[in-house]
């Protein structure tokens, strides 16, 4: 296509889960050919993760791989195979890019390290993104968002006070933050290449990306000598700030308010003008001093609204709130919808299925939702043929060896 | 790597990390903000407690490696002089309200014709147009719009937010990658252009299964607290662990790896001759998460509750590093300083404020990079720090700036 920002450019793959799914989805989106290299032995573990079409597990019905993985080739090769090691060389000799998420030493121990790769191919770039990086004590130990955030402390900044420290909504969380700072680097690498002629091995750690999360606290300790307390929704420099019940089961809205102005107006939307000079709301330190009762008095009235009418109102006065989406909320969110969040793409065993779409717009070269999610091994063929230039005789005599499963 | 571009950042707090990213990867990155300094400047913690300007905290953490001048984009010879830069710059980065530079008439069509293969980045809470694209929002409100909040929390309380702010580091690493997508496109090309970038949409990219949960089974994901869900079975499962002197995370997995782990601890807690309980009758090899009941998941639980009670975090670490057992710790501030991964990768770096004449760490790179050491050099910009040097680069004499201060332009 016309807008295909990145034409031409090959990334052969052994990224997986949702780190190697999040990293290739921005390469893929913007016209890259990526391909991942996965295995009937070792298929990428969001294959194995519920929800399942019908409710019957299988490698190409897994709800969770096909909502990350529009726009990938899946290419089955058996890397333990001893045919494997030569095929994924001329792969990577045809590659701009090689990217992989496994505990370090997973890759030496197939015979593709960074020296391997670059003599494949010399100016090759590679990324590892690995929990913990491939160099330091715990750079074997394995890593799981889970344990990765509970590393990088996001939990001390969740929960209520003298209640425990929660984990994030999503337990995975980490393995969201540190794709963004790999595809910025491998995008500044592949030009860096362009124009010096020269590749680079790029070693990220998702801890390290997550510590950028939470810089302000580190300096805050450094500074005042305070570790992060569990505050609930309250913020220091808000009053009110927080999470209001709604009409209906489970249903919230947030409201906060900066300053006093915003204080007026929510106090006329609740139709509380007598509150506005109150000497319990009037200022921000006595509204600061009486903030439960503030809450108490907000959620007596948002309690009779949907959050969505709660948002609405609060909104048309100036005063920032927002529904507290659920998945269907979010699923038919309208401001989503109209930044194609979703793609919807008919999948050879899904059927017409809802995958992640596009991340923000680019006024030029929009992202191209051009094929589902694949199933495993779907590409097995147009890679060997089309980019590889094998055979027919050759990649037949591949197939009966097995390494191409 | 990208020595030789500029960019001129014009963001809040919504948009530091953008600049913070480019700026590390050897963008000249210039924040521009008004004559009194950017309001963002307000936002604390402070240094020593000291609410000024020029020590917030949180101004510090992300705009460090970047320059700073100010300028008032509202009058005439402020916007001249801003065209000025923007004919050195490769890029614009701005989080105002939609419509905003519009109206001060320094629009992406404008400055594309002042500067042809501009890229101009736009963040805001909701993006640039849509329903909801006047919305007022704090990150709060975008955690909660985004559906990150409704997750976070335990089952029978409120939604609980990240207390630190999130959203706009979504947007802002978000916007570094649609930046250089289009930065690699103009390379190509020569064309520049418009990236829009929505706090919400960036903040909604990770909610792991809930959406197909919904779209295939019609369930929807709900808080669990210090326990995890989104298993094939009903069955909850812990993930946060009280220990001697705090908490460690950890729970059993599915696959190979979770198998891997589950066998390890048995041993471990038997090698320090602690009862392991029903541990051992379990068959790890063949263990399947998948169907796994909820009372099988409480027996398994007993001794490594007690297991776990009997340690000190650091203990916990240590030996789950040593036999590879996938638990951590919970870090406080103090451990992460004192790391030992963090610390044998050389992950902090102390870098100069010679005006409070102190030296602070920081985190010294995002990656690490065989060809080019992309360092934290040096700290956030005091209030029109650069206004003298950067100034002189477009060649506005002293006299000029003199008159540019009094008349209230820079």
């Amino acid at each position: 296509m016309e807008n295909d920002v990145f034409r031409g450019i090959k990334v052969v793959s052994f990224g997986w889960a949702i780190v190697g799914a999040l990293t290739m989805r921005y390469l893929a989106n913007y016209g890259a050919t990526v391909i991942k290299i996965e295995s009937e032995s070792r298929p990428d573990v969001l294959r194995t993760s519920p929800p399942f079409k019908d409710g019957k597990a299988g490698s190409n019905r897994s709800g969770y791989f096909n909502y990350f993985n529009a726009n990938i080739l899946s290419m089955a090769l058996n890397i333990t195979h001893p045919l494997a090691l030569k095929i994924a060389k001329e792969l990577v000799a045809k590659a701009d890019i090689v990217m992989e998420n496994f505990t370090p030493g997973v890759m030496e121990r197939y015979g593709l390290g960074y020296e391997e790769l670059k003599k494949a191919k010399p100016d090759i770039i590679v990324l590892r993104q690995s929990g913990f990086g491939s160099s330091g004590p715990y750079a074997s130990l394995p890593a799981f968002g889970m344990t990765l955030n509970a590393m990088a402390g996001i939990p001390n900044f969740i929960g209520w006070p003298s209640g425990e420290p929660l984990p994030p909504g999503v337990a995975a969380y980490t393995d969201c933050i540190s794709p963004r700072f790999a595809v910025a680097t491998l995008i500044a690498a592949l030009d860096y290449r362009n124009k010096t002629g020269k590749g680079q091995l790029l070693d990220i750690s998702q801890l390290e990306s997550t510590v950028y999360f939470i810089i302000p606290a580190i300096l805050d300790y450094i500074s005042n000598g305070r570790e992060p307390l569990l505050v609930g929704n309250s913020c220091s420099y808000a009053v009110p700030h927080g999470v209001y019940p709604c009409k209906g089961n489970d249903r919230w809205c947030t409201i906060t308010v900066f300053n006093d102005e915003e204080w007026v107006q929510l106090c006329r939307v609740i139709g509380k003008p007598e509150y506005i000079d109150d000497p319990r709301f009037n200022t921000f330190l006595n509204r600061r001093k009486n903030e439960s009762e503030i809450n108490r008095v907000i959620s007596e009235w948002t309690i009779n609204f949907i959050p969505e009418e709660v948002m609405t109102q609060m909104q048309s006065a100036g005063v920032a709130a927002g529904a507290v989406k659920d998945a269907a909320d979010i699923y038919a969110d309208p401001q989503l919808r109209q930044r194609n969040f979703f793609w919807r793409l008919n999948h050879p065993e899904m059927g017409f299925f809802t995958h992640l779409g596009e991340s923000f717009k680019l006024s030029k070269t929009p992202a191209e939702k051009r094929m589902p999610s694949p199933c495993l091994g779907e590409h097995t063929e147009y890679v060997c043929t089309n980019i590889l230039g094998i055979s027919d005789e050759k990649f037949v005599e591949l197939l009966q060896s097995g390494v191409l499963t | 790597m990208l020595t030789g571009c500029r960019a001129l950042d014009l963001t809040d707090e919504k948009g530091f990390l953008c600049g913070k990213i480019l700026a590390d990867l050897g963008v000249d990155v210039i924040k521009v903000e008004r004559p009194t300094g950017d309001p963002s400047r307000r936002i604390g913690p402070f240094w020593h407690d000291i609410a000024e300007p020029e020590k917030s905290l949180y101004w510090w953490a992300y705009n460090s490696n970047k320059r700073g001048i100010t300028l008032n984009l509202e009058v005439s010879d402020g916007k001249e002089i801003f065209k000025e830069l923007v004919s050195t710059a490769d890029f614009v980065i701005e989080s105002f309200p939609p419509g905003y530079i519009e109206k001060l008439g320094i629009g992406y069509s404008t400055l594309s014709s002042v500067k042809g293969g501009i890229i101009l980045t736009s963040i805001t809470p909701f993006g640039l147009a849509g329903p909801y694209k006047n919305y007022k929002a704090s990150d709060i409100v975008v955690m909660g719009m985004a559906g990150m909040l409704y997750l976070t929390g335990e089952r029978e309380s409120p939604p609980v937010n990240i207390s630190i702010p999130q959203a706009c580091l979504h947007a802002g690493a978000d916007a570094a990658v649609g930046t250089m997508i289009a930065y690699y496109h103009r390379e190509r090309t020569g064309e520049g252009q418009h990236v829009d970038i929505s706090m919400q949409q960036s903040t909604a990219l990770f909610l792991a299964n809930t959406i197909p949960f919904w779209e295939l089974y019609g369930t929807i994901t709900r808080r669990a607290g210090v326990f995890r869900t989104g298993m094939s079975t009903d069955a909850v499962q812990r993930q946060v662990w009280r220990c001697k002197d705090g908490y460690v995370f950890f729970a059993l997995l599915g696959g190979l790896a979770g198998a891997r782990t589950g066998q390890r601890l048995t041993e471990w807690i038997e090698a320090e001759g602690m009862d392991s309980g029903y541990l051992q009758s379990v068959d790890w090899a063949n263990f399947d998460m998948g169907n796994v009941t909820q009372e099988v998941i409480d027996q398994i639980s007993r001794p490594i509750e007690e297991f776990f009670l009997s340690h000190t975090k650091r203990e916990l670490l240590e030996g789950a590093v040593k036999r590879q057992v996938s638990a951590c710790q919970l870090s406080s501030i103090q451990d992460l300083l004192d790391d030992a991964t963090l610390k044998a990768r050389n992950l902090w770096v102390e870098i100069e404020h010679p005006e409070l004449g102190i030296s602070v760490s920081y985190p010294r790179e995002f990656v690490k990079s065989s060809e080019k050491a992309l360092l934290t050099r040096f700290r956030a910009p005091l209030i029109g720090e650069h206004n003298k040097e950067i100034y002189s680069e477009i060649g506005l004499s002293r006299q000029d700036l003199v008159l540019l201060k009094q008349a209230g332009i820079v």
